[in-house]
């Protein structure tokens, strides 16, 4: 039997290799999908190998699990993509699912004799996988608006998260030193499961691209935590992986919104958010209709067009599409600037814009695009609020002084398409709007940009 | 069993510097795709639920090694289809092809 061990080990092995080279590839769009192949490759390798373990006895279970768990996943894998934010969030949910119960079924297994560094490890496992599992499950409920998406804040409620987390480590502490107390276990499992419900109360919307970060980061670790008590190198692989991944974008996410990262890796979230300044002074804004809006850029020679959550929410992408084909189509040149934190999750803009066939050499990051707003006629703000606010660059008694922004205000005319002048989420007052060089285009956005569409396009005609 | 340990530390701490070094290049546009392909390689724990369950050690070990295998399969579906059909969906100018 040595030799199908080592046929075993030999598809890890070359599955994880598989694996970074997945994500090797993701570095450019024009290898990505090669990269998707590899780790479907080094999966599919890895699953054989181990479905020929010897110790397997049985595989009416294995093999209903492996269906149903296909059946499940297919509609998971087709859902619209401006479901994709509550989608990821529910994979976390699945990924942190699994591993927690592999983690309490492997603690009954060797109960009550458990080595120390293995008990620790068990409970990290369970720990991390259990707060994962239902601050995704949270998370998911939030971005599909089933929960309420305003976030949840009372006295002293760090406190209390603190608290319980506090109360399951020392419980796994307690653990490690006296592995046959089995009760201790399921406590340690329900205070997790509390602690991760808690922990995204207080999240507002806003702030989802930086949870869905930390709670890949979280599940990652936990699977890692797993391959550690199951001796299995390519777990540990994966989960170092995936825990670098979500690590990096927390990071990334949490500078773009300019919090400091022990702020992000404690959860604390949202606990900047001001309340709305109560004086709602009536400052004057210059509006424009569809009308003028199709003048100024169809006179313009390069625009640049922001768009932010409120572009999702409107599903305005495939208008904008429209109205970049008609732009371009008249030789302005028309390039669109994504703030690392715009919609729900990172990368979000970019997804929704490239599903509208938008070309992904016109997308361009934060720092590419600032540098080209000076030379920029027009600037098209689409339901984007705080990353254009340039009181973070100036006003350093704002909210989000120092948070990095699109300079938009630095283009020659700025046009921004918003509802009402009702502050945005974090309750900001934004003084691009009040500048003499912006434009405010009162409307919805989908509707709005169909009129300039229209507007432009029309006159083509006649 | 501490040594082994040792060495998945080991191996832990190099797949971290791999990741962090490989990760830090992919462009921001790819984010998205990404955090669905690392969600559908990290479903790879569906190795782990399946040595449980073929086991069979126990009855506890059979029902929660089932659910698990579920839940990481609908990822590992789901995961690599999704990342898939978006990566579908980067198209460069036509005018550089």
């Amino acid at each position: 039997m040595i030799g199908s061990e080592h046929l075993i080990e030999l598809t890890y092995l070359v599955a994880t290799a598989l694996f970074i080279l997945a994500l090797k590839w993701m570095s450019s769009p024009s290898t990505a999908k090669r990269g998707v192949r590899a780790g479907e490759l080094g999966m599919l390798l890895a699953i054989v190998g181990t479905l020929l373990h010897h110790g397997i006895v049985d595989y009416k279970w294995i093999a209903i699990a492996l269906v149903l768990g296909t059946i499940i996943g297919i509609p998971l894998g087709l859902v619209q993509m401006t479901a994709v934010p509550q989608r990821t969030a529910l994979s976390h949910a699945c990924g942190a699912l699994c591993v927690t119960l592999v983690g309490t079924a492997e603690y009954y297994l060797q109960a009550p004799e458990v080595p120390r560094f293995m008990m620790a490890v068990l409970a990290l496992e369970v720990i991390l996988g259990s707060l994962t599992f239902t601050g995704s499950l949270m998370a998911a409920g939030k971005l599909q608006e089933i929960l309420p998406q305003r976030p949840i804040i009372y006295q002293g409620q760090n406190l209390v998260n603190l608290g319980l987390l506090t109360l399951a480590v020392g419980l796994a502490a307690y653990l490690v030193f006296h592995p046959g107390q089995t009760w201790i276990f399921p406590a340690i499992v329900v205070i997790a499961l509390v602690f991760g419900v808690l922990m995204i109360i207080p999240i507002g919307g806003a702030d989802m691209p930086t949870v869905i970060s930390l709670l890949n980061s979280y599940a990652g670790l936990s699977a890692a935590a797993m391959g550690f008590v199951l001796n299995s190198k390519l777990l540990i692989i994966a989960g170092a992986l995936d825990g670098a991944s979500g690590f990096i974008l927390s990071v990334n996410m949490s500078k773009a919104m300019n919090r400091s990262f022990t702020n992000v890796l404690f959860g604390a979230f949202g606990q900047e958010q001001t309340t709305v300044t109560g004086a709602e002074q009536a400052r004057p804004v210059k509006s424009a209709t569809a009308e003028e809006a199709a003048a100024i850029l169809t006179a313009a020679s390069k625009v640049v067009i922001v768009p932010g959550y409120g572009m999702a929410v409107a599903q305005a992408q495939h208008k904008v599409r429209e109205l970049f084909d008609a732009l371009t189509k008249r030789g302005v040149d028309v390039k669109f600037g994504i703030h690392p934190v715009a919609g729900r999750m990172p990368g979000h803009m970019n997804v929704l814009l490239a599903e509208a066939d938008i070309p992904y050499d016109h997308l361009l990051d934060m720092e590419d695009v600032n540098s080209d707003f000076p030379q920029t006629d027009v600037a098209l703000v689409i339901g984007a609020n705080d990353v254009t606010n340039p009181a973070a660059r100036t006003d350093a008694s704002s909210p989000i002084h120092g948070m990095p922004i699109l300079d938009v205000d630095k283009a020659r005319t700025v046009m921004v398409i918003k509802r009402s002048m009702s502050p945005g989420f974090a309750g900001i007052d934004n003084p691009l709007y009040y500048l003499d060089k912006t434009l405010m285009l009162f409307g919805d956005a989908r509707a709005f940009v169909g009129a300039i569409v229209r507007e432009i396009t029309g006159g083509d005609h006649g | 069993m501490n040594v082994d340990f040792t060495t998945s530390l080991y191996v832990f701490m190099l797949a971290a510097f791999i990741g962090f070094e490989v990760i830090r290049r992919v462009s921001p546009l790819l984010h998205t795709p990404l955090m669905s392909l690392t969600n559908a390689l990290d479903a790879i724990a569906v190795v782990g639920a399946i040595i449980l369950v073929g086991e069979g050690k126990s009855t506890l070990a059979t029902v929660f090694g089932t659910i698990a295998i579920v839940a990481a399969m609908s990822n590992v579906v789901g995961g690599f289809l999704i990342t898939d059909r978006m990566l579908r969906m980067f198209k460069a100018s036509t005018s550089k092809r």
